[in-house]
């Protein structure tokens, strides 16, 4: 059990969730929610570091990169809080420890937040709302803003809780290696969570068409010799569950051909390419301009 | 119908808010059920604006900003649209020539958003240098200039939209080629590698490189979700951790830390 001797008390912690409201604020194309991470832990870090190269390092590993489900954001504050309040108070925790924390848990929270607030609760409550005012009920818009903001801030404030708590167990066993193995496994799912969202996230697609085949006359829907009516509909999807083709052609096109390797490549190789740059010092502002410019140019050229 | 100056500074508040909640998506002001509401509030066209924010919202209700892409721009369209509307005076009967306009401003409230994004990125360098001095108060100004900028980014359309009028807003929509829309949106799937290489920059050792490869090709399954892929992770990072401490041998045992790692999903749960 470490002896804490500054530790943060819930008026820090609300302080904290209140400035995570304004998360986003500086989102952008380089490391996205980084400047609103750093801003909604500042109540925290100002309490815990009072030397000025201790406030200085904490605030450059909070400004690295950083992106999750906006509402989800709460709980990695949490454990952060727990971590830096750990760490003030003189536990070994290095930087790789609570930047690999905060990237294991933010690809599959963000796979959380998305199906539940963007295409659950916001769809039902939007739908009810809109609903209502397109009636010209005035109640369309506050039943909106009441029931959403209350979700959200229930939401938000006890996950960022529950980081908080699950956050300092962590830290409270400090013998054996039960650190040093955390840094190690949060490492592990960081890269683990680093690869699925290099497949899933940075989308590349080539448009060109590499072949179009006339396909043999028994590999295709003739669609002049079918029934007429609702009766020719079902003879058509019953041929194309036997496999059949929509159309007379073939057509591959380069992307096609690419996903035949494995989906993904092409954002691989574009990541690991601005993994040399990044590492020729080449300026992140700079890379991302190009890129801009490479997706008009390619788009226009239609290879894109 | 022309508005009075306290009209049309709340209606440049309202537009200012809608901007900061495009990209804050906290409040949600910039949902058109709430935004064409408001503006038909101040501007005494409370009825055909709610109806126009309803059906928006509607259309809406869709959109999402999903990990670095950004969707259409409920904000500039429910705000120029809801002008549109009361600047037209037609009541009811202008709202479906309101929203025929809201959907293109949604597209092209998109540039607007990717201009502010990259514009934040200078953003967050000055902030790297207050950093740097350990000066909380520059970081607090800078996000909240930060904000100021999505504020502006609806706020200066709008106020556009009241000086000129509506027309010219269609003219110049009709301008906007369409090559130059949809490139940049392909170059915003393509900026996103750089986030990521950072990171990994900064993550990756020998050791932990096949995690990475393991991820990108479990990704290529689409039926994983990625909170699947999220057990998958820890569960092997909680594999590959039992067994290299078994190889090491029972080095971990001593300090009886067992009792409280035996469980933890369970000591978490008991205790909240």
């Amino acid at each position: 059990m470490v002896d804490k001797k500054i530790a943060l008390t819930k008026k820090d912690r609300l302080a904290v969730w209140w400035r995570s409201n304004f998360l986003q604020g500086s989102w952008n194309y380089e490391r996205m929610q980084n400047g609103g991470f750093a801003f909604s832990l500042i109540p925290a870090l100002k309490k815990l570091y009072s030397k000025k190269e201790d406030r200085a390092s904490a605030l450059k590993r909070h400004l690295e990169f950083f992106n999750t489900h906006p509402y989800l954001a709460s709980p990695v504050l949490g454990v952060t809080l727990a971590l830096e309040e750990d760490k003030a108070n003189g536990a070994p925790i290095d930087e790789v420890t609570i930047q690999g924390v905060k990237v294991g848990m933010m690809g599959p929270f963000a796979g959380i937040g998305d199906p539940v607030f963007w295409f659950t609760v916001k769809p039902i409550v939007g739908g009810l709302a809109a609903s209502l005012a397109m009636a010209g009920n005035i109640m369309g818009p506050i039943i909106y803003f009441v029931v959403w903001n209350l979700i959200r801030i229930m939401f938000m404030w006890y996950t960022q809780e529950l980081g908080y708590k699950a956050g300092s167990k962590i830290t409270d066993n400090l013998s054996g290696n039960l650190l040093q193995n955390i840094t190690k496994g949060a490492s592990i799912m960081g890269m683990f969570i680093l690869g699925s969202l290099v497949n899933r996230w940075v989308t590349v697609k080539f448009t060109p068409v590499v072949s179009n085949v006339k396909l043999d006359g028994k590999a295709y829907i003739h669609w002049d010799q079918l029934a007429h009516g609702a009766k020719g509909i079902q003879q058509a999807l019953l041929q194309q569950k036997a496999g059949l083709s929509l159309t007379a052609h073939k057509v591959t096109t380069l992307q096609d051909n690419l996903d035949l390797l494995i989906p993904g490549l092409a954002g691989l190789l574009l990541t690991l390419f601005c993994m040399w740059l990044l590492k020729k010092k080449v300026s992140p502002i700079i890379i991302i301009l190009g890129l801009f410019v490479v997706g008009v140019v390619l788009h226009v050229l239609h290879v894109m | 119908m022309q508005l009075n100056l306290i009209q049309i500074i709340l209606v440049l508040i309202i537009a200012f808010l809608a901007g900061m909640e495009g990209i804050l998506d906290q409040f949600h002001f910039h949902q058109p059920v709430i935004a064409c509401t408001l503006i038909g509030l101040v501007t005494n066209n409370l009825m055909p604006c709610l109806i126009l924010g309803g059906t928006l919202e509607m259309i809406a209700l869709g959109w999402a900003n999903i990990g670095a892409a950004v969707a259409p721009d409920a904000a500039l369209a429910s705000v120029a649209s809801a002008i549109i509307l009361v600047l037209g005076g037609q009541g009811r009967a202008g709202i479906s020539s309101a929203i025929a306009i809201a959907v293109p401003l949604a597209v092209a409230g998109l540039l607007l958003t990717i201009l502010v994004r990259t514009l934040a990125t200078g953003i967050v360098h000055i902030m790297d240098a207050a950093a740097k001095e350990g000066n909380f108060k520059k970081i607090d100004f800078w996000q909240i200039v930060a904000i100021c900028m999505q504020g502006l980014r609806i706020a200066i359309p709008a106020g556009l939209i009241l000086i000129i009028g509506p027309k010219p807003v269609k003219e110049f929509l009709g301008l906007m080629p369409s090559w130059l829309t949809d490139g940049l949106s392909i170059g915003g799937g393509l900026v996103v590698a750089v986030g990521y290489a950072m990171v990994i920059n900064m993550m990756a050792s020998r050791e932990v490189w096949p995690f990475f490869a393991i991820g990108f090709v479990l990704a290529t399954i689409q039926d994983l979700t990625l909170i699947g892929l999220g057990a998958i992770g820890l569960s092997l990072a909680l594999l590959y951790l039992a067994l290299s401490n078994n190889n090491n041998g029972n080095s971990d045992d001593h300090g009886g830390g067992h009792a409280n790692i035996g469980d933890p999903v369970g000591d978490i749960i008991d205790d909240y």
